[in-house]
């Protein structure tokens, strides 16, 4: 179990030393990583947006429940929502999503490459298939699961509004009373950090489990599966390791 | 030329090519034939560098190959050709950008130079006007053709081709093999086939490696198949009853069945 461990974590690191190299032509890396960014950002807004709207509902609407028959003042809903989501819900909740959908498609698209000889075709050209199918995944990903994290911030934040303002539960003006109070930045720049580890991880180790991929369909499934899997675990393990290091 | 040294290649205990030496020779088709399972496509693999040999050499012209590593490999890489037995057309790129993909990659051929070299190869392979078809809209035999095109764009010195008459009609089978011949003449060129399509074998085959085992048991021409008393090839050659009857026959009366030179 530990060799096996050992075996695939060597091989993971190996395969990312050699994705890392100079472009053979600067141009296609670049259209590729353009590419990359439209599908993984534009193609994951509108499941992020509504993933986030919803947390932010209910964060709200527990927390409300919370403060009931309480002294904590109703404006601290504002505050939790805002807050919780910023260090906690907004980056790990949008990337286990996002393991889920461009992790497994990453799996999917580089294993069926590998079943098909694409990537022996493009070897056997001299392309550097583990720098042309991985860096630009990883650099889109890195720049661009961010700025959905963000969006995701926003949106959860808007949603604790619509969930508590119209419905009652609190005033206009203690709301944005709450998302003014206590305000600490180094939260956002934490959110940040957990984002483009979280990108880092879940591109690599789908790239990981597609590059290497053995046999037919079953085992492309299974590799699809073993992306998100792992993807997840390392994120939520990565989550707590950043949380130990940024708050110690 | 590519020469192989003393090639041996083991899976796990299992050892599926023991100690080749053999010679591909430029400006020639080489085929490398065999029953399934005899190591013809280990070989091949070896030869373009998919696999590495558990021990031996192979030389391309006074290189070792074996013992460059990879950023060295790259380079001799962008001097080969290899069709694969599937073709590995990229499915989402239409026909003009698979065969555009390595100049893109690798060259600084302006726009136009480009589209120039493509449509080249696209009427070498008798496939002018597809450009803007996806893989999935031509049939197997097509899509073969333009795996050939992908492959000369570069203008490789040498090319390697398996299985290339694979699910194909004996008629576009021969369209292929004739297309292969007259590119490496055309372009002199080393070129190694993996086959066991009979018709290669009598009508192609400037340089005949049969594989049986892992072991090279005969290596010729077509011209010398006929003629030769080695019973594997015997057996590998007129397998079919039809075969061994046309032999027969022809035997019987005096008639040569050997190909056309």
């Amino acid at each position: 179990m530990n060799l096996n461990f050992l075996y695939h974590f060597g091989r993971y690191l190996l395969m990312i030393r050699t994705a890392i190299a100079r472009p053979e032509r600067f141009a296609m890396y670049w259209r590729e990583t353009m590419r990359q960014m439209n599908d993984i950002g534009v193609g994951s807004l509108v499941i992020v947006a509504l993933i986030a709207v919803f947390i932010g509902a209910v964060t709200a609407v527990q927390f409300a429940y919370q403060l009931q028959d309480s002294f904590v003042p109703k404006y601290y809903i504002g505050y939790i929502v805002r807050d919780s989501t910023i260090i906690e819900l907004a980056p790990t909740i949008t990337c286990l999503v996002l393991a889920g959908k461009v992790g497994s498609n990453i799996a999917a698209e580089i294993g069926g490459m590998r079943q098909k000889e694409h990537i022996d075709a493009m070897e056997i050209m001299g392309v550097n298939t583990a720098a042309y199918l991985i860096m630009p995944k990883v650099i889109a990903a890195v720049i661009v699961i961010p700025l959905l994290v963000c969006i995701a911030a926003f949106v959860s934040i808007l949603g604790g509004y619509l969930a508590s303002v119209p419905g009652g539960l609190i005033t206009d003006a203690e709301y944005i009373r709450g998302l003014r109070s206590f305000f600490v930045e180094y939260n956002v720049f934490m959110m940040i950090v957990k984002a483009v580890v979280f990108a880092y991880i879940l591109t690599t180790v789908s790239a990981y489990q597609g590059y290497y991929v053995k046999g037919g369909s079953i085992e492309l499934g299974q590799a699809s599966t073993q992306a998100v899997v792992y993807s997840d675990i390392l994120i939520l393990l990565a989550d707590y390791i950043i949380a130990l290091i940024l708050t110690s | 030329m590519i020469r192989t040294e003393q090639i041996f290649k083991s899976f796990d205990d299992t050892d599926v090519l023991k100690g080749i030496t053999t010679s591909f020779e430029k400006g020639k088709t080489n085929l490398i034939i065999g029953r399934s399972g005899a190591g013809k496509t280990v070989l091949l693999k070896l030869l373009v560098g998919l696999l590495e040999p558990t021990s031996g050499a192979i030389w391309y012209d006074d290189i070792n190959f074996c013992e460059l590593n990879k950023k060295q490999r790259r380079a001799i890489r962008m001097e080969v050709g290899m069709l694969f037995q599937g073709s590995a057309l990229f499915d989402s790129m239409t026909v003009e950008e698979n065969i555009r993909f390595p100049l893109d990659m690798f060259t600084k051929k302006t726009r136009k130079e480009k589209l120039n070299r493509v449509n080249y190869c696209l009427e070498r392979v008798n496939l002018e006007g597809s450009n803007h078809k996806y893989p999935s809209e031509i049939s197997g035999g097509m899509q073969k053709r333009v795996g050939i095109a992908r492959s000369i764009v570069l203008e490789p010195r040498y090319l390697f081709c398996d299985e290339p008459n694979s699910g194909l009609d004996p008629k576009t089978s021969m369209v292929i093999d004739e297309l292969i011949r007259s590119i490496t003449i055309e372009n002199d060129i080393t070129t190694v086939i993996n086959t066991h399509d009979m018709n290669s074998v009598m009508e192609i085959g400037d340089n005949i490696a049969l594989l049986y085992q892992g072991e090279l048991a005969w290596q010729g021409n077509k011209d010398e198949v006929l003629n030769s008393d080695n019973k594997i090839l015997d057996e590998f050659i007129f397998a079919s009853p039809f075969l061994q009857r046309l032999r027969d026959a022809a035997l019987n009366n005096n008639v040569s069945i050997k190909p056309d030179k």
